[in-house]
């Protein structure tokens, strides 16, 4: 017979659940610096496997953010919880589970990369006897295995910003903050990186600020955009491509109609002209009209070249969304 | 976590040239001072030998030997120190250590004992002087001891001292010469706490400047006197100045 007060076994079940549904949470962030308000009661949630992508103009904000969600910067105002610990409460705790490469990686020029990383370890409370493996096991991922014994100093840009990011996975931590990790890499070590922080994702969350577009678009399954330290657009990326471009066309024709026999074809709802025979044909809601230009520029003779889905670049977005918010 | 960050901060010092330099030109100095000591008191012997008890090696060499070794912490110390949390946050390395699941006490602990554990190796290679004609005299070893814990106490209260400016500034350079205005306005206090606070009869004030004064507590143990109340202001002194440290990188993160 089961007692009517709450099996233990089952609340230790549930618990862990509820407190890595969401590996960060940030409510009400605010950061003043004397008068200036470089981050402005922002929101932030993280799931577990998710890569959040944090995008924003140089100076929003991003920066200030990171360094508070590590524990670097104490907030004005503002309540963050690391896998359900409060930050400002149980620091210790709570910082063991982040991992944190800022703008500049903090490598000591002095010490060779294995012992870089085992004191890595060491600082972040790695028990001695997987301190090895774990040191391995970084070195691995970031591609560093042969790089173990070289002095950091001697080490080129990209072999240092990996050493930064072993760094800020050597204890396996929840939560992975990557400050702008790929500036001043070359395509290829960009493409390493970027492989990385996709592969991070599987088990860690990713939080990874960047004003690189392509990578955003590489990489995350979310993003959220800054800009003079206020969030002013946070979705997944197909969201944010699909924002305001809809479900446009580019339509591209050798003889071209005159625009308002475009514009009358069944489900267009407004036609504009981009250039010489290029045209963007903006569908009525829940309409397709390819088939209809397609079959009408066969009978008319239109010469129909090329018909593609208009994506707005997120760089579109991006320039959008923070001159908007300048304007206002 | 705290000797994780001292044996960082030691094997750091030794990978810099700085820890070199500063040894090496320590024991030429205190080399040079302990070999003049030694012409000085062999030449003194004739006197010596018409007194009915006369002082012995450790008196007249070891005793001003770790009288020199003690100034030359003072320039020494603030140099080393200005590594610790000021060259640290110039080189943006201090974000791994802020970023640890790591207390700032525990920062300021570490810091501390990692460059104290240096100076105790300074401590130890003076005392090796005296201790090289241990064969050729008799050598009066609770003095010798006496003197190596007093300047034990007095390069970790230096340390104590300098760590704390270190945090008060991003430049390396500024933090040493601090450092050094501050140690030497310590010796003053000192002065100021020996002769004319007691003097003018205000013995209280005196024995708290006392605290302040790492060079005044260092006194008693060269003239081989177990003074517990200048043990007990060196620790004081101490523990005040490392937890000043811990707060003030507590602040910095507040402060931002």
């Amino acid at each position: 017979m089961h007692s009517t007060s709450a099996d233990p076994a089952l609340n230790i079940a549930t618990m862990p659940e509820r407190d890595t549904a969401a590996t960060i949470s940030a409510r009400g962030l605010t950061r003043s610096f004397g008068s200036h308000t470089a981050v402005n009661n922002i929101n932030l949630e993280l799931r577990r496997g998710e890569v959040l992508g944090f995008l924003g103009p140089n100076g929003a904000g991003k920066t200030t953010t990171m360094q508070m969600l590590t524990g670097n910067l104490a907030p004005t105002r503002g309540a963050i919880h690391i896998c359900g610990i409060d930050l400002l409460e149980a620091p210790v705790s709570a910082k063991a589970r982040i991992g944190y490469l800022p703008e500049v990686p903090p490598l000591y020029r002095e010490l060779t990369v294995d012992e870089y990383l085992s004191l890595a370890a060491r600082l972040h409370r790695v028990a001695r006897a997987r301190r090895r493996d774990a040191v391995a096991s970084a070195k691995q991922r970031c591609g560093l295995a042969d790089a173990g014994a070289r002095l950091i100093g001697t080490l080129s840009k990209g072999y240092q910003q990996r050493v930064g990011i072993a760094q800020a996975i050597v204890h396996a931590p929840d939560v992975v903050i990557l400050d702008e990790p790929t500036v001043g890499l070359d395509p290829n070590q960009i493409r390493e990186i970027r492989a990385l922080i996709r592969e991070l994702g599987g088990a860690h969350s990713v939080i990874l600020s960047t004003h690189i577009l392509p990578e955003v678009e590489a990489v995350c399954d979310r993003v959220q955009i800054m800009h003079h330290g206020n969030i002013v657009y946070g979705d997944t990326i197909g969201a944010l491509k699909q924002f305001q471009s809809g479900a446009t066309l580019l339509v591209g024709l050798r003889r071209a109609p005159p625009l308002a026999e475009l514009a009358a074809l069944p489900g267009v709802a407004a036609a504009e002209s981009l250039e010489a025979g290029v045209f963007r044909i903006q569908p009525v809601a829940g309409a397709n009209p390819t088939d209809a230009l397609v079959s009408q520029s066969v009978a008319r003779n239109w010469g129909l070249y090329q018909i593609k889905p208009a994506q707005t670049s997120l760089e579109d977005v991006f320039v959008n969304l923070t001159r908007r918010e300048e304007s206002q | 976590m705290v000797f994780t960050i001292a044996g960082k901060e030691l094997k750091a010092l030794f990978a810099s040239p700085l820890a070199w330099v500063v040894l090496s030109m320590v024991q030429i100095i205190v080399g040079y001072a302990f070999l003049r000591r030694l012409d000085d008191f062999l030449q003194l012997q004739p006197q010596l030998a018409g007194m009915a008890t006369p002082p012995g090696a450790t008196e007249l060499v070891a005793a001003p030997l770790f009288g020199t070794a003690a100034a030359l912490l003072l320039f020494a110390v603030p140099v080393l120190a200005m590594r610790l949390i000021a060259e640290e946050r110039r080189n943006q390395t201090m974000v791994l250590l802020m970023s640890a699941p790591v207390s700032m006490t525990e920062i300021a602990l570490g810091k501390f004992l990692g460059l104290t554990a240096f100076l105790l190796l300074i401590v130890a290679l003076t005392a090796l002087m005296p201790l090289s004609i241990a064969g050729a005299t008799r050598l009066d070893y609770g003095l010798l001891a006496g003197l190596a814990a007093g300047l034990a106490l007095l390069a970790a209260g230096f340390a104590a001292v300098s760590l704390y400016v270190s945090c008060l500034t991003v430049h390396p350079v500024a933090a040493a010469i601090g450092a050094f205005a501050a140690l030497i306005g310590m010796v003053l206090v000192g002065e100021v706490a020996g002769e004319s606070l007691r003097a003018r009869g205000w013995a209280v004030a005196a024995s708290l400047a006392q605290v302040l004064s790492p060079v005044k507590n260092f006194e008693p143990f060269g003239k081989g006197v177990l003074d517990t109340y200048a043990l007990v202001c060196s620790v004081l002194l101490i523990a005040v100045f490392v937890t000043l440290a811990a707060r003030q990188l507590d602040a910095q993160r507040l402060r931002g």
